[in-house]
């Protein structure tokens, strides 16, 4: 049962994967739908990232972790390094946790 | 620095995190009681972090089925992903079946962050290639490290994925429509998270797109030259 359900899910993913790239290769995009995707991307990633950062679960999580990912777009909006973004946002949130912030 | 440089310094980096969080899945699987091998297939067979540590916990709750359908809802997104990066894959069915499966959030997010084609393919396939190895590596680190690790949230690990994630869409954010279609399509998620299942709230940002709608000079006023050197 439980090789089944990892195999399920590991060969469903890769379905969902193939697919939207071999349906590119198929579909007459107009020019327009074209300018689209680009813009779909980045609005999932950005979800992806404000969802990552305010939610715990079905839940606002503690202000630890979003104030680490406020600092970290902070440097990343003045162009720091992406290590400086990364390594802030995570040093911001464990010394926050340290503190006792949730 | 040049741009090769500093592209293979920021993946080493990310390579680095990804152990970490890799480590961390195979310490928390096993904590849960599930079989060391458990993690390391689901790592090397179903690679996609999130809907891991979603279908470990519900898998371990006694919940197979339940963690298969969230698992599949929480990778619906990569869908889309598919139809944005298709042609920087490659067109060789090597290059389709193998780049499918080295797709991540991150590999997208480091590619459409690059303009020039040929250097957009590289860029994909060098994260993609290096978050597979790191993130297995990692998974194995922490199945034999078993529970030790003991909690990645106190090394402020979940902070790290989505500062990573904002570094990386910064630049495909420089032209209005696209900043307004990601804010509204990350405030619509955000504000259904508490009422859908996992993975549906991310995919409502598709949502976002209803912005375009709008009347197109909200979309693209007079553009004030500070605006445009600016992200």
């Amino acid at each position: 049962m439980l090789i089944a359900a990892i195999l399920a899910l590991g060969m469903g993913t890769y379905a969902i994967r193939l697919s939207g790239v071999l349906l590119r290769e198929r579909l007459e995009l107009s020019d327009n739908l074209q300018r689209l995707l680009p813009m779909a991307a980045a609005s999932l990633l950005a979800a992806l990232a404000a969802t990552a950062a305010l939610m715990a679960g079905s839940e606002f999580t503690g202000p630890a972790r979003p104030t680490g990912v406020l600092i970290g777009a902070v440097l990343a909006y003045r162009r720091a390094p992406f290590v400086a973004v990364v390594l802030a946002a995570a040093t911001t949130t464990a010394l926050l946790r340290l503190a006792g912030v949730p | 620095m040049s741009t090769v440089k500093r592209t293979l310094r920021d993946v080493g980096a990310l390579g680095a995190a990804m152990v970490a969080v890799g480590a961390s899945f195979g310490a928390i699987a096993i904590a849960y009681g599930l079989p060391p091998w458990t993690p390391i297939a689901m790592s090397t067979v179903v690679f996609a972090g999130g809907s891991q540590f979603l279908a470990a916990g519900l898998i371990a709750a006694g919940n197979p089925i339940a963690a298969v359908l969230a698992g599949l809802l929480l990778n619906a997104r990569h869908l889309p992903f598919g139809l944005a990066v298709a042609s920087t894959i490659g067109g060789s069915w090597r290059h389709r079946l193998i780049g499918s499966h080295i797709m991540t959030d991150e590999a997208v997010a480091f590619a459409l962050a690059e303009t020039d084609p040929a250097q957009r393919r590289r860029i994909y396939w060098l994260v993609g290639t290096t978050l597979f190895v790191t993130w297995n590596i990692g998974t194995v680190l922490g199945v034999l490290l078993g529970g030790a690790t003991g909690d990645p949230d106190a090394l402020g690990l979940d902070a790290a994925f989505p500062a990573a994630l904002i570094a990386l869409i910064l630049p495909s954010l420089r032209d209005r429509p696209t900043r307004l279609v990601a804010l509204a399509g990350a405030a619509t998620a955000v504000a259904l998270t508490p009422v859908l299942p996992a993975g549906l709230p991310v995919l409502c940002a598709l949502l976002g797109l209803l912005v375009l709608l709008a009347p197109s000079r909200f979309l693209n006023p007079r553009v004030a030259p500070a605006e445009e050197t600016r992200c």
